[in-house]
């Protein structure tokens, strides 16, 4: 376990470094030459060569690379926005990160505070109506990806029914939050709800939870303590899937419902200006935060079952 | 000679108790077989009572399936056809005729420039239909397969980069990489293919939205392949450790016959199951590229772009068949795709019921 975690770690800083070299490359043959830009109308070969040997434009990617990667590591320097010319990419990005944070957090907590529950539901209660019906709106959610809930709702709530807000953000407490949430968090109910289901009911037909039984313990201990507790395995597996998923949703949620996030920054930097400072910052920050999440996840396996700690194949 | 002892026995079960039948015919050979005839029981199973039809007819019985199946096939074959099934021009803007709701002459209506619903939501699934093939044909099929045997045939380092690269992809977000490689190249390759097209002379490669369909299929590849060439890997791996391959290398088989019969073969099933159930991702990957703006670029129709062209709230208080109908379409195609893949889950791989 211990050289499993250390191989880990040894192996993050490197993963980061392929996959922000990659992003950085790829930006920087992009089209648009931030100088260009930043002239304007005023096209001037001599100012433009200075500004681009200034600002280092012309040195070996790698180069621009270790620099970029430097300011970012030291300064959180980010570089500037082209959009809004003179503003630092921090500046623009540092307050709606913490607001997508929210909105994923709130995402996740629905997806498995429903999610959890309606599995083990569904499969303690397996071939009756109950387990029929959650499966059969399972799937029916499944096929429902965010771009369509997202509109849908926002008629039936902005336009019909008026008790939930549907613009802005004001806090992870304020109400403003349900709607996104809940919408980001289907898709993801209707896998968590499959795969507790399915992992609950292998759970069920093995000889420890037999055993359990037998020895006379109660029927909320064999339930929580036995068949929750290992049914829940799969779930931290597929936790990293579920974290992917939520990023393409950020994206739409935000902007269908005004909500001054990083999604919604991106969309508009994609869309309107090829803002590449930004798209690269988001980049960055985000593949980060998906890494040490699925690390932090991966990591988590032996304390959720202690029998993978013995595993002598998992270290290798 | 064995149809000949198998098959009334199966006739006279039918064909939806073939389990019980297969389970019977099993314990019959053992007690009344001679060894000689058990050997060729193994080797050519009776008529009928393969893998795949067994696979086949499970998944022939699930209804719920089969139209799913039928609908896919159905949709499928008509954006295909799109040009030959569709009344109308999918450019052709008639501004005398605009934003009406569904009437004869306009099945689904018409948008803000007049142009008709139902051809356009027709080549936006043709759009979603040729991207689904080739990004499967090309990332699962063809760099899934090719990686993977040689990733378990050559071995060391060779193994190493492979396995590494895809571990390395695989572990990001595809949608964020695929925008960023999308937002990169796509203006690069615009230029190139702009220049190519004006010194040939061929007019239609950006016109008819190609150049778009080989830039997201070949993303959707880049990072589609790696489930793929890991199960193909392992079964390398497998097929070189058993005594069967032994006795057949022994026997003389070329390497090109042991890939065929003792890799391949292996692997038709999780492909099946794998390509199934990843069509509704590949599907939803371009809806969302071309929702944020990078996907498959107008005048090409995209289900993706019309979605969030007509995705307000305003739209849908005045206009709501401009987002009803293409929202209908996405989420029958989802809802066939899911079903199917499920049930060619349960068919294929019996042991995970």
């Amino acid at each position: 376990m211990g050289a499993y975690a250390i191989k880990r770690l040894i192996w993050l800083p490197f993963l980061l470094i392929i996959v922000t070299f990659v992003t950085f490359a790829l930006l920087r043959f992009g089209p648009g030459d931030p100088v260009q830009l930043w002239l304007g109308q005023h096209q001037n070969d001599e100012v433009r060569e200075r500004i681009r040997d200034q600002l280092g434009l012309d040195d070996p990617v790698h180069v621009q690379y270790v620099r970029y990667m430097a300011g970012v590591i030291t300064r959180l320097d980010f570089g500037e926005s082209f959009r809004y010319r003179g503003q630092p990419v921090r500046e623009l990005i540092g307050k709606r990160i913490l607001v997508s944070l929210q909105l994923n957090a709130a995402a996740i907590i629905i997806t498995l505070g429903i999610g959890i529950p309606v599995g083990l539901l569904a499969a303690l209660r397996q071939g009756t109506g109950w387990d029929n019906l959650i499966v059969a709106i399972a799937l029916a959610l499944q096929s429902l990806p965010v771009f369509i809930t997202a509109p849908v709702l926002l008629l039936v709530f902005a336009l019909k029914v008026d008790i939930l807000p549907t613009h802005g953000f004001e806090g992870f407490f304020s109400p403003h939050i349900v709607m996104p949430a809940v919408v980001m968090g289907v898709p993801g109910i209707a896998i968590v709800v499959r795969l507790v289901r399915a992992s609950v009911l292998d759970v069920l037909g093995q000889d420890y939870i037999r055993t359990a039984r037998a020895k006379g313990l109660g029927e909320t201990t064999v339930r929580y303590r036995h068949i929750l507790r290992n049914a829940l395995i799969p779930v931290a597996t597929s936790f990293g899937f579920i974290l992917a998923g939520l990023v393409g949703g950020t994206f739409i949620v935000e902007t269908y419902f005004g909500i001054p996030g990083v999604g919604l920054l991106t969309v508009e930097s994609v869309i309107g200006s090829r803002d590449y400072p930004v798209i690269m910052a988001f980049a960055i920050i985000s593949t980060t935060l998906f890494v040490v999440a699925n690390l932090v996840v991966d990591l988590m396996y032996p304390w959720l079952d202690p029998r993978i700690r013995l595993g002598a194949g998992y270290a290798a | 000679m064995l149809p000949d002892r198998s098959g009334p026995r199966a006739r006279e079960h039918g064909h939806a108790q073939h389990l019980d039948t297969d389970a019977q015919r099993l314990d019959w050979s053992e007690n009344e077989l001679a060894t000689d005839q058990i050997l060729e029981l193994d080797a050519r199973p009776a008529r009928g009572h393969s893998y795949w039809s067994l696979a086949f007819r499970r998944l022939a019985r699930k209804k719920l399936a089969m139209i799913c199946l039928s609908l896919i096939i159905l949709m499928y074959g008509g954006a295909l056809l799109s040009p030959l099934v569709t009344p109308y021009d999918y450019r052709a803007i008639d501004l005398e005729s605009t934003r009406q709701g569904p009437s004869l002459a306009h099945p689904f209506g018409t948008d803000r420039q007049g142009r008709d619903m139902f051809t356009r939501v027709i080549f936006g699934l043709r759009t979603t239909v040729i991207i689904t093939i080739t990004s499967l044909l090309g990332g699962t099929l063809i760099l899934g397969i090719v990686l993977g045997l040689l990733s378990g045939y050559m071995g060391r380092w060779v193994d190493s980069v492979i396995m590494r690269t895809g571990e390395v992809m695989s572990s990001f977000p595809e949608i964020l990489l695929l925008l960023i490689f999308v937002a990169a190249l796509r203006p690069r390759l615009l230029t190139a293919v702009q220049n190519f097209e004006d010194a040939t002379g061929i007019d239609w490669i950006i016109r008819l939205g190609v150049l778009d369909f080989a830039i997201i299929s070949v993303g959707l590849a880049i990072f589609g392949w790696f489930g793929m060439a890991r199960l193909v890997r392992g079964q390398v791996l497998q097929a070189r450790e058993s005594q069967y391959v032994e006795a057949a290398l022994v026997m003389g088989a070329s390497t090109a016959h042991i890939l065929r019969v003792h890799v391949l073969r292996n692997i038709l099933s999780p492909l099946i199951v794998s390509v199934s159930a990843g069509l509704a991702g590949v599907a939803g990957a371009e809806l969302v590229l071309s929702w944020i703006g990078i996907g498959v670029f107008p005048p090409t129709p995209s289900l993706g772009r019309m979605l969030f062209e007509n995705g307000s709230v305003q739209v849908l208080r005045n206009h709501p068949h401009l987002l009803l109908f293409p929202i209908g379409t996405v989420t029958l195609l989802f809802f066939c795709f899911n079903i199917l893949g499920d049930a060619v889950n349960d068919a294929f791989n019996p042991r995970t019921r």
